[in-house]
């Protein structure tokens, strides 16, 4: 793992390494299952999704064919508009899904950023959030083909709950925060602009969300 | 393929304004000072008067190619320190007052002041225009009797606009006269300007002017703060009272004759780099633009400095750029999000009035010495390659005209954050 870790990019404002693995490069460099041509025909897949990162400002964009008998997926191609780890993660987590004749859909929502990661021999601390993109385009195109095919009760919904009701803040802003580097109650609070959590009792459930969301991604 | 292989290639350094080589003459100026000269200024014998003494004649040359007196110049680490020596040592013993500064400002000057505003002082952001010049008759309207403090900068670092710094001291001047308001004091950070425009602080008309060494062939960690004799200073490194009990510390006698030396050279060669490096910028930018598809300019095509180039290639990302070409041996930096601390994009160009979207496929190529026709020729090769590469990874196209980000929904549609941001993304 530490063999390569070379770091061979510095930000020029604040002088920091970038670990970027060869195998970040390799997909950088030589994206698999990237999609060429715009479909010619809408239904060419089976089902599409779109998803932007309010965090980075990324946006990505997939489409899947999966097998109607078995649900595995045949075929995942993606378009990114982002940095290198955002467009090598998609890459992989594209592998990943279509690798050995395909996941299940159900096994496949089950692939976490973390198990990209692992793939890509690691992402910089600041840079995990890049990776979460895939794994979001992929829920709303797994919805999408779910929707298409009637099974309706299978659709996902990540709804948000309200945290501090003030200022409307939820525990997706919370995770957002922490996916852009936020660990303590004090940087989540500059990271969202606001003064979240006036009274204890919402002081604590930010907190709580900090440690669930930094376990989840960095745990 | 992968870019650590690449070891024999080239190096393209097109990034001179985020720091520049050390001029061999600025080298060779200080080697004195490191074994053979190496006396601590402060000491009455011989080592330490020999030490005092290229001090103080670097003090001398300074202030004599910017029209000041030598006891103005007060040496620092470099422009973060002489930015927040001239902000927070001028304010920081006031209660409170109102500042004006603009709104794409170096992070240097911003943070002290954002700082300042939490302790009770009123601020003003002057909005630039869309070409990234601030006009002069805005600061003249934001001007109130109770204003302390105007802090504008001479150059932009990341478009290199060159903003009417004479101007706004001469309505700086008259309001003072016409007012009687003397406690008003004009800052301006020409960090990037010193390279290549008129220094003089009488012309300019600043009571506070700050200038680092590592942006002109000098080496980093120098800098200095010119203030104006009659302006009073609360120092912010506490100790044995050096520089003019403004700034403690045994003073780096070798990185002040650096920063003279480097400053003299700077000031001394810029009307024929200036002349020659305009003509390198033009021809980077008209080629960029022409060649290139959907290619827009950041800033104003000539009140510019003559190095800079900052252009946004849409409906690709700026890190996958920077990456892309450097795996070509090029170097240049880009104000995508993805390359920033704090993960925003570039504040500049969203001051511009630009869509997000520019600010994060913004890329600032910035000229130097060593800058060749060829080189640029190099980088334009590669870069038409590599865009048009990223352009068939990136889903998005963009309407090199549009005012506001291109698909909202998108990141709507996710219930997420775009609410708190819209302030920053139209």
């Amino acid at each position: 793992m530490e063999e390569i870790k070379k770091p061979d990019v510095i930000n020029q404002y604040t002088g920091e390494k970038w670990y970027y693995s060869d195998i970040v490069k390799e997909h950088f460099f030589k994206p698999r299952n990237l999609l060429l041509e715009k479909p010619a025909r809408e239904d060419e897949f089976d089902a599409h999704g779109i998803v932007g990162s309010p965090a980075c400002g990324d946006m990505m964009e997939m489409w899947m064919k999966v097998d109607p008998g078995t649900e595995r997926v045949k075929d995942l191609k993606w378009k990114t508009f982002g940095c290198a780890s955002a467009i090598a993660a998609t890459s992989m987590y594209s592998v990943m899904l279509t690798e050995n004749g395909g996941l299940p859909i159900a096994a496949a929502l089950k692939i976490r950023p973390q198990d990209v990661m692992e793939r890509l021999g690691g992402l910089p601390a600041r840079k995990v959030h890049c990776s979460v993109l895939a794994d979001k385009a992929f829920l709303k195109t797994a919805n999408d083909y779910f929707r298409k095919t009637g099974q309706n009760h299978r659709v996902i919904v990540s709804g948000s709950r309200v945290v501090d009701s003030r200022f409307n803040i939820t525990d997706k802003d919370i995770e957002e925060a922490v996916l852009e580097g936020a660990r303590t109650f004090e940087e989540v609070q500059q990271k969202l602009k606001v003064g979240v959590g006036a009274s204890d009792g919402v002081r604590t459930d930010v907190e709580a969300l900090i440690r669930f969301y930094s376990e989840k991604y960095y745990g | 393929m992968l870019m650590t292989k690449n070891t024999n290639i080239k190096r393209i350094y097109m990034d001179y304004a985020a720091t520049t080589p050390v001029d061999p003459r600025v080298k060779k100026a200080m080697e004195p000072f490191w074994i053979s000269n190496f006396g601590n200024p402060g000491g009455l014998y011989e080592e330490g008067r020999r030490a005092k003494e290229a001090l103080e004649e670097s003090r001398k040359k300074i202030a004599a190619i910017i029209g000041a007196r030598p006891d103005e110049i007060i040496f620092t680490s470099g422009g973060t320190e002489s930015i927040n020596l001239a902000i927070l040592g001028a304010l920081k013993m006031l209660g409170g007052g109102h500042l004006i500064t603009s709104k794409f400002e170096h992070h240097a000057v911003l943070k002290p002041i954002e700082d300042l505003q939490k302790r009770g002082f009123d601020v003003t952001y002057i909005q630039v225009n869309g070409d990234g010049v601030i006009n002069a008759e805005d600061v003249k309207k934001a001007l109130r009797p109770d204003t302390v403090f105007v802090s504008i900068m001479y150059a932009n670092n990341e478009i290199g606009t060159i903003q009417p710094i004479a101007e706004i001291g001469k309505v700086i001047r008259d309001y003072k006269l016409q007012t009687k308001n003397c406690k008003l004091v004009f800052h301006t950070d020409a960090c990037q300007a010193s390279g290549y425009l008129d220094l003089n602080v009488d012309r300019l008309g600043v009571d506070l002017m700050s200038i680092n060494a590592s942006k002109i062939y000098g080496p980093k960690g120098v800098g200095f703060l010119y203030k104006k004799q009659n302006i009073k200073l609360m120092p912010q490194i506490l100790g044995g009272g050096q520089e003019g009990r403004l700034r403690s510390g045994t003073e780096n006698v070798a990185f002040a004759v650096a920063m003279a030396e480097a400053l003299r050279i700077a000031q001394e060669e810029k009307t024929k780099e200036a002349k020659r490096l305009t003509k390198l910028r033009d021809y980077f930018i008209s080629r960029a633009t022409m060649e290139i598809p959907k290619v827009v300019l950041n800033g104003h095509a000539t009140k510019r400095l003559p190095n800079n180039i900052n252009i946004s290639v849409l409906d690709i990302e700026g890190e996958s750029l920077v990456l892309a070409l450097d795996s070509e041996g090029i170097a240049f930096s880009t104000g995508s999000a993805c390359t920033s601390e704090s993960l925003d994009p570039s504040h500049v160009i969203l001051a511009l009035g630009k869509p997000y979207e520019f600010a994060h496929g913004s890329m600032r190529f910035t000229l130097g010495k060593k800058t060749t026709k060829k080189e640029i020729d190099y980088v334009i090769q590669k870069m038409k390659e590599k865009v048009e590469w990223l352009r068939i990874v990136s889903p998005i196209n963009l309407d090199p005209d549009a005012q506001s980000m291109s698909r909202p929904e998108v990141f709507a549609g996710e219930g997420l954050r775009v609410k708190a941001k819209s302030k920053n993304f139209k």
